[in-house]
């Protein structure tokens, strides 16, 4: 069968153009599945495997202050598997040749070994030495960031007393693979360290000589997690418990979660309609040569070839475009997917990156492909192969036209004759023309969406540091603080203006739905914070009643109006019932807000802040760091404007490189469609096309038969490509509704024409092109044989 | 006029026997009566030429015998095999063991030189000739690796040719096959079948409009309205070379 075959590889070859064109989109599906599906398993995986190796804990809990001794009490708890006790302290420390605040946490190991949980991966260097008080591990990004290695030294500042540490070892936590400070969203290697010391040491530095603050547990196989944080929250609370949480609740593991579940979005949604408008593209491009090969076909049958026979030849023909589609993908999937990894490195610290084998990517990306592409040509391969040989080689009846509006309406009457070919073959073919207006849409709708991102997520940006952080600093107190503060705040240097918040840890309840949160107590009509509703508009906070995210009331079912009882974690714990008062539109982070007036009463106290956000003179911001630096109540200062130039920064990276490629692809795919279909619209025509030009038609007037054509499935095209890029948007959005991040329903004007202007150009590329073909159009041969 | 079927006047094997064909099909809106009723017999290594005009059934005809598509009612046996009623894969086997097509328009495979044409059907034949002692027959062997964008008309059809026989087919089918040419080359593919049909003594059909071919033919049948209307034997077949139209 070897000259069949030989047939098949030059088929291709003269196809190349529109070879090329489907291999870009079947490469893009398998591009995006190889990417989501490899950065899926190896984020899944490292993670997996670092919580094993390194004993991450189940349950933790966090008190103000307990008695060692209590520990053995907590090992008593049914269920409950490994206990470690240990010391946390907030920090501010001094890097030298850094000018900027750096915040840290101090985390205590037992003296000179590791905790039986939460054990840390040491880099380089080792864990400080049994007795050593001046010695620390410090997190490997925190170190990279600054260029710090062992032997250097930190000034470092606990409850207001300087130590010197010297740096002994560099290490990773599996708690702590997603670093971030406790009050960002985003990681902040220069600026937020992760520590380790001796448990001693740190305990007298931090008043904690024989007492812990923090507790870490595993819970027993089979045992409920959820019966270990009601015992332990029995336990501590008499310590200043403010409620055990699980995993679920530890940010870095939460993060690790979300992005996860982004990866599983991606991993279906993208590499779907990619591969969906393949086999598309696939099905027309098939369904097309085998019509122009109708009578190569017959010829063949009439030799004795078996359907068997030709089934196998298309087979393979698709079966070779998809394999060089694949082909591509994967050495496209290979860079990107290396590209994401490195990237993924840089967010989640793994000691180790588990990239599991390829190929099982690299087959499913190949199957998935074959079976979309499979979907696409069936049905032409089997209509090819039933033809009888002698129908096959008779020509083509001249197809079924009827008249319509165009012979009886009067404007019917007005339209040139080539005008009318056009109207009649679009309506004779209505199928046809509505799957080249579905797919011409289907990538307008890609484009639309690529464009959507790039401004949703501008506006989610806009939306978080215009509208909602109006501030610059955000000043933190290591315990409430008198509201007399704010004076003092003011009164630094370059400060305009000072607003403060008392925040209380809450777990809020609804029947069986829990939430851990914290209330942020806000002045009635807060000036540096704003609450603002779906429309952007600001929000006056009642004088009774909660308001929260709106996100998080959907996650506790929640309406307003609705009862929720809060339990409050801090101080005197009590369990309050309160009414939701409305709901804010935030896209990041979940928030629940009252008057700080009410806040300050519930928790019967005077009118008490702990934390504080300032709007300062730009240039005189190092003097005023320098300022808070030296209070000794402040416990940290968190530099808003550079929060968001990092999350701008993280977008770009992220989100919005994934986007480029995205838009890049989307692109392709229109003009792969309008080229494709231009080009097989000409080889189906070019008999008709050159017996006008022997009639006497001029070029302009038979090019406009093709072009024409072309020009007005485009622009029917562009309502579709609207509406189903609206519906993919709207889809995606509710897709990547994260607890962290969410990316608003907003499509700009710009993003509509930016799609129709891509799916345009495209067509004129495409038409450039073909009226190249059309100058060349041979009349004499067109006409010579019946091909 | 119809007269009385001639016999051979040796008594030959009969291959192909055809008894009450009658062929029915829609083409677009309109059904065409293109067979009503044809009886006829072929026998083994003659040449015979089918005249008629176009609509007169003689491609449906060509098309039925040569298994490319199956009679509405009636008969028809090659030597003991049944080919009426019989389904699409033994007329498959029947098409690859026992009959080569020439067509009008040649038919070539765009994509494949003039050797691999042939190759496309020696690939599936039982006992074929290598592709370039058929080429080497209808005298193309130069031209082998040429593509049929490269060659003439009846350079084309003469591959076609060397193509149908390089099976050593039972009976070569031959619809128009001067119909695209000019005289001059047209005389020239038909040497070539002469020459094949007198060398292997290949069982030959030739269909056509063009009377003059007629003198070339061991017999001669004309069709009409999807009916044999006329037949007779030549006394002597004339030499391609001394045609003229």
């Amino acid at each position: 069968m070897l000259t069949l075959h030989r047939k098949l590889l030059r088929d291709l070859a003269g196809l190349k153009g529109q070879v090329a064109a489907i291999a870009v989109v079947i490469a893009g599906g398998v591009m995006t599945l190889m990417i989501s599906v490899t950065s899926l398993d190896a984020i899944r995986l490292s993670m997996d495997r670092f919580y094993a190796t390194h004993q991450l804990g189940d349950v933790f809990a966090s008190v103000n202050r307990a008695p060692e001794v209590i520990a053995e009490r907590l090992r008593e708890i049914p269920g409950i598997n490994l206990v470690e006790t240990r010391v946390v302290a907030p920090v501010r420390l001094e890097v030298p040749g850094f000018d900027d605040p750096v915040r840290g946490t101090l985390l205590s190991v037992p003296d000179g070994r590791q905790p039986s949980l939460n054990r840390l991966h040491l880099v380089a260097g080792s864990l400080p030495e049994s007795g050593r008080a001046n010695q620390v591990v410090v997190s490997e990004p925190f170190a990279e960031a600054h260029g710090l290695g062992m032997g250097d030294r930190l000034r470092v500042i606990i409850r207001g007393r300087y130590e010197t540490l010297v740096i002994s070892g560099i290490a990773l936590s599996p708690e702590f693979i997603y670093q971030v400070a406790p009050t960002d969203l985003l990681p902040d290697y220069e600026r937020y360290a992760v520590m380790w010391m001796n448990r001693r040491a740190l305990g007298n530095a931090f008043a904690m000589d024989g007492a812990f603050n923090s507790v870490v547990a595993s819970v027993q196989a089979g045992a409920s997690t959820a019966s270990v944080i009601e015992h332990l929250d029995r336990l501590l609370a008499p310590y200043g418990g403010i409620g055990a949480h699980d995993r679920e609740d530890l940010m870095s593991h939460r993060i690790l979660q979300e992005e996860i579940a982004q990866l599983r979005v991606m991993a279906v949604v993208l590499p779907g309609v990619f591969l969906g408008v393949s086999a598309f593209l696939l099905s027309v491009l098939m369904g097309r040569i085998v019509n122009t090969q109708r009578q190569q076909i017959a010829v063949i049958k009439a030799f004795g070839y078996d359907d068997r026979d030709l089934a196998v030849h298309y087979a393979l023909l698709t079966g070779l475009m998809v394999a060089v589609g694949v082909a591509l993908g994967i050495a496209l999937g290979s860079i990107t997917g290396d590209l994401m990894a490195a990237l993924y490195a840089e967010y989640f610290r793994f000691p180790e990156t588990v990239t599991r084998l390829q190929l099982r990517v690299v087959v499913l990306a190949a199957l998935v492909a074959a079976f979309a592409a499979g979907l696409g040509t069936f049905r032409s391969v089997a209509a090819a192969v039933r033809l009888p040989p002698a129908q096959a080689m008779r020509p083509p009846a001249p197809e079924q036209f009827r008249q319509g509006w165009m012979d009886r309406t009067a404007a019917g009457q007005w339209l040139a004759q080539t005008t009318r070919i056009i109207l009649r073959n679009l309506s004779r073919h209505r199928l046809k023309s509505a799957m080249t207006i579905t797919g011409i849409g289907l990538s307008g709708a890609l484009l639309l969406l690529g464009s959507y991102q790039f401004n949703a997520v501008t506006h989610m940006i806009d939306t978080q540091y215009r509208k909602v952080l109006k501030m610059d600093t955000h000043v933190t107190f290591i315990e409430p603080t008198s509201a007399h503060v704010l004076a003092e705040l003011r009164a630094l240097p370059g400060v305009h203006y000072a607003e403060g918040y008392r925040s209380v840890p809450v777990r809020l309840r609804n029947g069986h739905l829990s939430e851990r949160n914290a209330i942020e107590g806000l002045p009635a009509s807060p000036q540096l914070r704003g609450l603002v509703d779906r429309s952007l508009r600001p929000i006056e906070l009642p004088a009774d009643g909660l308001f929260m995210t709106d996100f998080l009331a959907d996650q506790l079912e929640l309406r307003p109006g609705d009862r929720v009882l809060v339990e409050i974690m801090e101080g005197r714990r009590r369990v309050l019932e309160m009414t939701l008062a409305g709901t804010v539109d935030e896209p990041l982070g979940l928030g629940t807000y009252m008057r700080l007036d009410a806040l300050n009463a519930l928790m019967r106290e005077g009118p008490a802040i702990t934390g504080a956000w300032l709007l300062s003179d730009p240039d005189r911001r190092d003097a005023l760091y320098a300022r808070l630096w030296d209070a000794p109540r402040v416990a940290g200062i968190g530099m808003i404007s550079q929060a968001e130039d990092g999350l701008r920064q993280y977008m770009e990276d992220t989100v919005l490189v994934l986007m480029s490629i995205l838009l890049l692809l989307a692109g392709s795919i229109t003009f792969a469609l309008v080229y494709n279909n231009a080009r097989i619209a000409f080889a189906e025509r070019a008999r008709e096309l050159a017996t006008l030009r022997v009639l006497g038609f001029t070029r302009a007037q038979v090019g406009w038969v093709l072009i024409g054509e072309i020009a007005l499935l485009t622009l029917l095209a562009l309502p579709v490509a609207w509406l189903l890029g609206t519906l993919f948007a709207w889809l995606l959005s509710l897709a990547f509704s994260m607890d962290m991040i969410r990316i608003p329903f907003h499509i700009t004007h710009q993003s509509y024409a930016f799609a129709a202007a891509g799916v345009l150009v495209a067509s004129l590329l495409s038409v450039v092109l073909i009226a190249r073909r059309l100058r060349h159009l041979d009349m004499v041969a067109a006409l010579k044989s019946i091909e | 006029m119809v007269t009385a079927p001639v016999q051979p006047s040796t008594k030959r094997e009969v291959v192909f026997s055809a008894r009450g064909i009658s062929k029915v099909y829609r083409m677009g809106e309109v059904t065409i009566h293109a067979l009503r009723g044809v009886d006829l017999d072929l026998y083994a290594g003659e040449l015979v030429v089918m005249l008629g005009a176009s609509g007169s059934g003689k491609s449906t005809l060509l098309n039925i015998m040569g298994g490319l598509d199956s009679a509405s009612e009636g008969t028809l046996r090659y030597r003991d095999q049944a080919l009426s009623g019989v389904s699409d894969r033994e007329l498959t086997r029947f098409r690859r063991e026992h009959v080569g097509f020439v067509f009008q328009f040649y038919n070539m495979i765009p994509s494949l030189t003039a050797r691999e044409n042939i190759a496309i059907v020696t690939d599936i034949a039982d006992n074929p000739m290598r592709p370039e002692e058929a080429l080497d027959l209808v005298g193309l062997a130069d031209r082998m690796d040429h593509f049929p964008s490269q060659l003439s008309g009846g350079e084309q059809q003469r591959v076609a040719i060397a193509r149908a026989i390089a099976k050593r087919p039972a009976v070569l089918l031959c619809d128009e096959p001067t119909g695209a040419l000019d005289s001059k080359t047209g005389i020239k593919v038909l040497q070539v079948i002469e020459h094949i049909n007198e060398e292997i003594g290949t069982t030959t059909a030739i269909i056509t409009h063009n009377e003059v071919i007629g003198r070339m033919a061991d017999r001669v049948i004309r069709l009409k309205d999807g009916r044999v209307d006329e037949e007779h034997r030549n006394d002597r077949r004339a030499d391609p070379a001394e045609l003229k139209w």
